[in-house]
């Protein structure tokens, strides 16, 4: 009897298994060369001739396509082998007898780790259950979205009580007597921080083109969030940074650079977002393997090649009231308290109490809260965090608004909301929904990559980010890769998808009456779940 | 919709005057109801107008919990008024079975009180007299203020206006401000708190349309002011914004049309007070209004004034002589009062102008 290496990791252990068909190969081998996971490879396999059984056994020899078994070079199920195919003689199928991350953890003693999003999806989608549903009828006349003159634009930065505003009437006219801290009207979709690092400098250029088009041709002042790995010194040098806001994280990745080209700096940035907590994976710092710090990575960041591990706490921060004390004011102080500082946490069961610190402290110096919830994306992350950590950003970014207006303070810090946002297909209902609730804006990092052409899910498809072999050129260094992404295309799809955005927004506005940003409407939406409704204070319908 | 008037006169006029200003605009409302504020009081009130008058409709205990509490607090009543009730059959009214007007002396704790300290003490007892009547549903406190006089009923106006003797002038019950609006108003439940002109601290507004960031304001507005109560009409929420702006605040009257209708971004970047208008336009992002409205209100010094939503989505018209200023949603309801007027110097104001209307009735148009 043949013995079975029953231990050995086999084929249909793997999360994806390919499907060939050698009759429609023509052996053009453009599937092995576009496999950045080096998951197929052509192989000659033996095979018997057809024969009648009394002839002596004959064999021919056949080149094939072949899946590889192992840890390293398994299928992601990232589909680049069916785009290539001119026959489509090859795809990849979901294996649902998957036993991949088991296997990988006995064999390796180490936590498995991917980039990408959650893959357990079981909370379902809050947003999704929310609808529209306050129309104006007879009451009032809705608008015209296609001609009416809509304002999308949302503070960012500390806003004081008109109380505090320290305005005094000079002859009739109010003025005022002091600096305030600053405050900036900003587009309420901001561009989710990404690193160089994280993404290719292709994808981040791509990124930056937009948020310059959009502000300079289209008039929408989108602001784009640097993430926490530099920024090129050309750019800060440049005029286009007052379109950035520059992302720092437990790592300080890039400042070293960017305290030292501050001298020469011709425009102030258009914010500082201090990053504390992501949401697809709280309470975890970054993580960018050395298999993506590139040579000009390591110059941005002012580091060695080496896996890069952001701590999950900024050193020497352990209270609100330190982070508040030294971060915020020494972030402020360094361009001279004009530029709105920021915090990004993950939603958390914590978010109310951090947000109320903050609501409190004496200095008006926190600018924004950016509440990132649990269905966010990452470039890498270990599994468990992904799919076991975290906090809807929903009904957390209503509290956060709720304990605001309970104190007569909303909107003195505005509130930024993200995670997931999009993920069904209408970013701009989900956008508007948020808003209703309470946020001042939203902020989205994955979009953008699907919109550059990733083409992962949350079922489980490619979610590579983390091997630096990411087959669209996205997430990746790897020059060969990253050449895959056409800057100027991605640049002009991101350009597109805000402009489409911005017409499905004004077609939710429109019908609700209204030519502002309905921020903390919530009598504006309904639900048909009875328990979405008592925890949104929302209006249930059935 | 509703239908709305505000008269200011250089003579006093007799309430009879707004029901004549609204029956030609019954076709833009409901005939659900009649209210009416009257302010610069001549008539029987005109030797108390320095003395708060309490207006108040309830029931016999009611009347008697509200004379208590006064009592108690050491106020003195100095003239007592009531409507001759026609109670005719076939009237569509559901009427009170007490309405009050009663002039009162401070309590002597107050005889050297400030002006301010004397506020204090009508506002909180207006609020105490509300809260008292409210827990047993006995009745309902339009207004406890000097020189104010407030009347709301629910019912046709036609049928309101004969069962109080308010078609027949006389001398007794007059004023030279008198603010109206048809319509019990709201879309809601028939309440007479949520019927227009609101009241408070020497401020009137009353308002037609719709406040679709009703939800925005009244969630702000809870936590601002302990006067800003009840809420019982999305209107409320405009008198409130124009008490904090110009009272609390203290600022001048314009910046109530910057607080709730804002300029957009881009025409406030290229004002030379665009430091202070963006400032204002994000501190005070909840006080915003965005929808259809058109709100008249009247001051403390006895101006009145008119303001419209940014869209400009209800109407309204201004008329005037020498003696008399009107503004109402219709230009019929004019035509009735003012026949020899002359037409041309009616105004139709813009969705960024402000009408002040002085106390020498000259009529000013500020653009935002």
């Amino acid at each position: 009897m043949e013995a079975v290496k029953i231990n050995q990791l086999h084929l249909d252990d793997l999360p994806w298994i390919v499907e060939y068909d050698e009759n429609k190969c023509i052996q053009c081998g453009r599937c092995t060369a576009a496999c950045s996971f080096g998951a197929i490879k052509p192989v000659v396999e033996k095979r018997r001739k057809p024969s009648t059984g009394l002839q002596k056994p004959a064999f021919d020899r056949l080149l094939v396509i072949k899946q590889n078994v192992s840890f390293e070079h398994h299928c992601r199920g990232c589909g680049m082998c069916t785009r290539v195919c001119p026959n489509g003689a090859i795809k990849a199928v979901r294996n649902p007898n998957d036993k991949y991350s088991v296997r990988y953890r006995a064999a390796k003693a180490d936590s498995v780790k991917k980039g990408g999003r959650s893959n357990l999806n079981t909370e379902g989608r809050t947003l999704d259950k929310i609808k529209i549903g306050r129309i104006s009828q007879m009451t009032d006349p809705s608008l015209d979205a296609a001609r009416h003159q809509f304002e999308l634009r949302t503070p960012f930065g500390r806003v004081l009580s008109a109380d505090k505003l320290s305005l005094h009437n000079v002859n009739g006219k109010m003025e005022l007597s002091s600096q305030l801290p600053p405050n900036r009207w900003i587009y309420p979709i901001i561009m989710g921080d990404m690193s160089i690092g994280a993404v290719s400098w292709r994808m981040w250029e791509a990124m930056a083109i937009a948020t310059a088009y959009l502000n300079e041709v289209m008039g929408m002042p989108v602001r784009m969030c640097t993430g926490e790995g530099g920024i090129p010194v050309r750019l800060l040098k440049s005029r286009y940074v007052k379109y950035m806001i520059l992302q720092i994280a437990s790592g300080h990745f890039g400042w070293n650079r960017i305290i030292q080209s501050m001298p020469e700096m011709t425009e102030d940035p258009a914010g500082i977002l201090i990053k504390i907590g992501q949401g697809a994976k709280p309470g975890d710092g970054g993580l960018l393997m050395a298999s993506k710090v590139a040579k000009y990575v390591q110059e941005i960041r002012g580091v060695p090649r080496a896996d890069l591990l952001s701590p999950p706490t900024h050193q020497g921060l352990y209270s609100i009231e330190e982070s508040v004390q030294k971060m915020f004011l020494s972030m402020n102080a360094a361009f001279n308290f004009r530029v709105p500082v920021a915090i990004k946490t993950a939603a958390s069961v914590t978010s109310v109490s951090v947000y109320n610190n903050l609501l409190r402290d004496p200095y008006n110096i926190v600018g924004g809260f950016f509440l990132d919830g649990l269905a966010a994306g990452t470039g890498a992350a270990h599994e468990i965090s992904l799919n076991h950590t975290g906090h809807p950003i929903t009904s957390k970014l209503r509290d956060c608004y709720l304990a605001a207006v309970h104190q007569g303070r909303q909107g003195e810090i505005p509130l930024f909301a993200g995670g997931g946002l999009g993920q069904t297909g209408s970013f701009a209902a989900d956008a508007f929904k948020l808003i209703c609730l309470g946020a001042n804006g939203v902020f989205t990092g994955r979009m953008l990559l699907e919109i550059a052409g990733c083409i992962g899910n949350e079922t489980g498809k490619c979610n590579a980010c983390n091997t630096g072999l990411c087959p669209a050129g996205i997430a990746t260094q790897d020059l060969c890769l990253t050449k895959r992404l056409d800057i100027d295309v991605a640049a002009q799809n991101i350009v597109n998808y805000f402009i489409a955005n911005d017409i499905e927004l004004k077609k939710l506005m429109g019908p609700v009456g209204n030519s502002t940003l309905p921020i903390g409407r919530s009598d504006a939406l309904i639900t048909v779940d009875k328990h979405i409704s008592n925890r949104l204070d929302i209006q249930y319908i059935c | 919709m509703c239908r709305i008037g505000a008269i200011k006169s250089k003579k006093y006029l007799h309430p009879s005057i707004a029901l004549k200003l609204m029956r030609s605009q019954q076709k833009g409302h409901d005939n659900s109801g009649f209210a009416f504020v009257m302010q610069d009081l001549g008539g029987i009130f005109s030797a108390y107008k320095e003395l708060p008058t309490l207006s108040m409709a309830a029931t016999v205990e009611g009347t008697r919990r509200a004379e208590d509490i006064l009592h108690n607090l050491g106020f003195t009543r100095v003239l007592q008024w009531s409507p001759e009730i026609n109670n005719q059959k076939g009237l569509k009214i559901e009427p009170m079975p007490n309405y009050i007007f009663e002039s009162f002396q401070y309590p002597k704790s107050h005889k050297y009180a400030t002006k301010e300290e004397k506020e204090e003490l009508l506002i909180d007892t207006a609020l105490l007299l509300r809260h008292e009547l409210e827990k047993d549903n006995l009745g309902f406190i339009y207004s406890f203020w000097p020189d104010v006089l407030t009347l709301k009923e629910i019912g046709s106006p036609r049928d309101i206006g004969t069962y109080f003797g308010l078609w027949e002038e006389n001398d007794e019950l007059c004023a030279k401000i008198i603010t109206a609006q048809c319509r019990q108003n709201t879309n809601y439940d028939i309440v007479r708190y949520a019927a227009h002109p609101f009241f408070l601290e020497g401020y009137t507004v009353l308002a037609n349309g719709e406040n679709t960031f009703f939800e925005k304001n009244r969630d702000y507005q809870q936590s601002l002011y302990k006067g800003y109560i009840g809420f019982e009409s999305d209107s409320q929420c405009f008198l409130y914004t124009l008490h904090y702006v110009n009272k609390i605040l203290n600022w001048p009257v314009q910046y109530y049309k910057h607080t709730i209708t804002p300029l957009p971004y881009e025409e406030i970047e290229q004002r030379e007070d665009r430091d202070v208008l963006l400032r204002i336009k994000a501190s005070l992002s909840h006080l915003e209004i965005n929808g259809p409205n058109t709100i008249f209100g009247v001051l403390p010094n006895g101006e009145l004034l008119c303001v419209c939503d940014a869209k400009k989505l209800r109407p309204v018209v201004v008329g005037q002589t020498e003696e008399t200023v009107i503004m109402t949603s219709e230009v019929t309801g004019i035509n009735d009062i003012l026949p020899d007027r002359d037409t041309s110097k009616d105004i139709y104001p813009n969705e960024k102008e402000t009408i002040i209307v002085n106390n020498d009735l000259t009529v000013e148009r500020w653009k935002q």
